[in-house]
């Protein structure tokens, strides 16, 4: 503690201090230049958009650094930018899974708050601006705040490089913005889990890269002579995830004063390094930083230790190896040479016990702490997460294989197998985690356990009618789609199977909703934690006097 | 620095290891896991073996089975067409009439009309053929082109003003609209319209519209109103409505004259499968 301090005193001058505002400045002006040259009246608006995010970050910065030291620099531990990301997260999960309601009831009811005359409440540019808001808003937000607390603690170290944390923080919610609007207005460029456009993945690969600096950066510096296990996984996540966006989003801008771009692939080679991207988007973002998550928040929580070492690394490196050939299974029975097709069915087979090696390991540190179960719900959260990522990577390998592909492909299975995996595995890590990280970082007790029982019984139960529903919808629509007739006719017309889907999409949507309550639960105790919940004495000084 | 310890529930070493509280047992690895793996890593070498699989610098391995998705699709194509074959010959020989004649044949076509129905003409006159406002009802006897099967296969072959050359085609004139009557003989043609289709009407009205009537409707919606189906021009006395019954839309019609367009189906769907949908709307109810 007293040495960061010294440092600071001594040195004032400090690279970030000046790399900060340059990127500010740069990219007010870029948004200055583009909001007064475009000629594309959706550029105009983004260029305003991101002007005001980078005047609001810039007010910000200035209000916090210039002539002053923040408090929390002279803590051990960066927690500040940890507090913003744990309040962002919670945020936009609430606004992400809205708009999944939303779409959900739309699919039901093709009018619910769609009006002709707002081209923005319609379902095409809703349904991205759910899944970036989940996955990225949300999962992205709650990795890079989980990350930054588990890799201070596990390496006895402050945050690497002084206000570049609080860049990736803003900048990372900035993308989010600039993506969220963009869908809105209608830019899109039509990638699965990447419709973003030009500017804002440049945007984004600045801010990763970032990233990537904080974490080695902190690791770099670390106290402890060994990397932890979850550090493994964070690593792991934010390395591939920039190769994946790299490639994926290679485009050639039409101008550089529009937003529409064209990409480096074209036909079928463009589909694989889609589902390239997309497949290992789940296997980097949703599955390795989680485990991640897994690996810091569930030993922690049950106080017991890490069930096996070895299994960790065996089944840490078998996972980035495999997970990476997996991807053309999601392009199975189409154009694509049937011998990549063959690659991604087989490699997704093995891929499942790489896959369990983290449930296992995660469900078997409870050994010796079983009884918490019953006495903790946000132990049991993180738990019961950890056996629907079990769920899901069985299912995955199992629909990975081309006889099962050919009923399942296209249909609401797909939808519910992401589901389970999206709302029982990453959502319900990342409520434990949440309900973990606000008594650790505001120093109080959880505020009602009661209220995180309520929260975990409604969102199962919604999750449950989620899940069955879509896969009761999904076999039916499948085995409607191939059923022939006598005469070697097709049984049902395309408008038929969409009938039939209807009571299921309408518990689905029910589901969600009750998935959602559950989130609201959650936000309201998390803020009843911070604000008014009872002290407690912290752990941390006791750390932070061991290191000094 | 390691310092190995045993942990008291499991009687498991630690690997002397610790983070912020965080230690690891040394625990092997569960045999049944590995089992596993291991399986799964053979089959899918056997697999390989099997099916084609990896790429190599001239081509791919194509495997002992040298299997082909598009040969499969091919040869389950070619099956379903001979399954089909007989009956489509049939029905391709055989005259409309025949057709109705042989239930075999009949319960053939209405098999192929059914999906054709569902995925082609479902969209606009709905799932059972119920029709909605601007979209004719085909359950019911009334038709503006005809309802014999000959008629039926002709109106679904060429399309309603579509973009067919033998399209069959009228345009009920906007009379309003194009300044041919006055807001006043429209108020009266319209009380005149409803009185034809034998419900009360301002009698007054009517007998001004009289002589406006046979001007201007009776050429295609003949001197009794009965219609005319060469020119799809509706019977207006059988309280059957395409754009509404009451006053303000019929006004609307005599105004602007609305007509809705059906696509030519004759370059999208095979003559077989044409007969085959004018047999199976035919039996929807309506049939003449």
């Amino acid at each position: 503690m007293q040495i960061t301090q010294a440092k600071t005193a001594q040195s004032p001058w400090r690279l970030d201090h000046y790399f900060v505002p340059l990127v500010i400045f740069l990219g007010l002006l870029a948004a200055i230049v583009e909001a007064a040259r475009s000629p594309d009246p959706r550029m105009v608006m983004q260029a305003w958009t991101f002007g005001a995010c980078m005047a609001a970050f810039g007010a910000w910065y200035m209000k916090t650094y210039v002539g002053r030291t923040p408090a929390d620099e002279k803590n051990f531990y960066a927690d500040a930018v940890i507090k913003a990301g744990v309040i962002a997260s919670t945020f936009w999960g609430i606004a992400g899974m809205l708009v999944g309601v939303i779409i959900a009831l739309q699919l039901c009811f093709p009018h619910f708050l769609y009006f002709p005359d707002l081209p923005w409440t319609n379902f095409g540019r809703m349904r991205p601006l759910h899944t970036s808001a989940v996955i990225f808003a949300f999962g992205g937000n709650i990795l890079i705040t989980t990350s930054f607390y588990a890799v201070q603690r596990t390496s006895r170290a402050r945050l690497f490089g002084g206000s570049l944390p609080w860049f990736v923080m803003w900048g990372y919610n900035i993308f989010i913005v600039m993506a969220g609007t963009g869908y809105l207005e209608g830019i899109s460029q039509s990638r699965e889990y990447a419709e973003p456009e030009w500017y804002a993945d440049i945007w984004l690969t600045l801010v990763w890269v970032c990233y990537l600096l904080t974490f080695l950066g902190t690791l770099w510096k670390r106290k402890e002579p060994h990397i932890y296990v979850a550090n493994w996984f964070y690593l792991a996540f934010i390395v591939t995830i920039a190769v994946l966006h790299i490639v994926n989003n290679l485009a050639m801008p039409v101008s550089f004063l529009e937003t529409k771009s064209y990409s480096l692939f074209s036909g079928v080679q463009d589909a694989l390094t889609q589902w390239w991207y997309g497949h290992n988007a789940v296997g980097f973002f949703l599955t390795a930083g989680f485990l991640g998550i897994v690996y810091y928040f569930i030993p922690k929580q049950a106080e017991r230790p890490v069930y096996s070492y070895r299994l960790s690394i065996i089944h840490f490196w078998s996972l980035i190896f495999i997970y990476i050939w997996a991807g053309p299974h999601h392009l199975l029975y189409t154009a694509l040479p049937e011998w990549a097709q063959t690659l991604g069915m087989t490699f997704s087979v093995i891929l499942w016990m790489p896959s369990w090696g983290g449930m296992i390991n995660g469900l078997m540190t409870l050994s010796g702490a079983w009884d918490k179960l019953r006495t903790d719900p946000v132990l049991r959260m993180l738990v019961v997460s950890v056996a629907f990522y079990g769920m899901a990577t069985f299912e995955g390998p199992v629909m990975s294989v081309k006889a099962v592909n050919a009923l399942s492909h296209y249909t609401n299975w797909t939808i519910g197998h992401v589901h389970s995996g999206a709302l029982g595995w990453v959502g319900y890590i990342s409520f434990g985690a949440l309900y973990c990280l606000v008594p650790w970082l505001w120093k109080k007790k959880l505020y009602s356990n009661a209220l995180v029982e309520w929260h975990f019984w409604i969102s199962t139960i919604g999750i449950v009618l989620y899940i069955t529903s879509m896969w009761v919808a999904g076999i039916m629509q499948g085995l409607m789609w191939r059923a022939y007739n006598e005469f070697g006719f097709l049984e049902y017309a395309f408008s038929e199977v969409v009938l039939a889907m209807h009571p299921y999409y309408i518990i689905r949507a029910i589901g969600g909703l009750l998935f959602l309550t559950g989130t609201l639960i959650m936000a309201f105790n998390l803020w009843k934690t911070a604000t008014s919940g009872q002290p407690v004495a912290a752990a941390q000084p006791v750390l932070a006097a061991e290191a000094a | 620095m390691a310092k190995r310890e045993v942990d008291e529930v499991s009687g498991t070493e630690t690997t002397g290891h610790e983070w912020d509280g965080i230690k690891e047992l040394d625990t092997p690895m569960p045999k049944w896991w590995l089992g596993i793996f291991y399986a799964c890593i053979v089959w899918a070498i056997g697999y390989w073996v099997v099916y084609p699989a990896w790429p190599t610098l001239s081509g791919y391995t194509h495997g002992m089975l040298n299997h082909s998705q598009r040969d499969d699709v091919t040869a389950n194509v070619a099956a379903l067409k001979s399954a089909r074959s007989v009956k489509e010959a049939a029905l391709r020989d055989a005259s409309l009439a025949d057709i109705q004649r042989n239930p075999e044949l009949q319960q053939f076509a209405m098999a192929a009309g059914k999906t054709l129905f569902g995925d082609n003409c479902a969209p606009c006159h709905g799932a059972g053929g119920q029709g909605a406002r601007t979209y004719p009802n085909l359950n019911d006897d009334v038709w503006l082109w005809g309802g014999k099967l000959s008629d039926i296969q002709h109106t679904i072959t060429v399309g309603i003003r579509s973009t067919s050359p033998d399209t069959r085609q009228s345009q009920m004139p906007a009379f309003g609209h194009d300044g041919m009557l006055k807001p006043v003989e429209i108020g009266n043609l319209t009380e005149y319209v409803v009185h034809l289709s034998g419900r009360p009407a301002d009698a007054k009205a009517v007998a001004r519209a009289t002589k406006l009537f046979a001007d201007n409707c009776a050429m295609c919606h003949g001197a009794d109103g009965k219609g005319n189906r060469s020119m799809g021009a509706p019977n207006l006395t059988d309280n059957e409505w395409l754009y509404g019954s009451n006053r303000e839309d019929i006004a609307d019609q005599i105004t602007n004259g609305h007509g809705g367009e059906m696509p030519t189906w004759g370059g999208r769907l095979s003559p077989e499968e044409i007969k085959a949908l004018a047999v199976y709307v035919h039996n929807l109810g309506g049939g003449e």
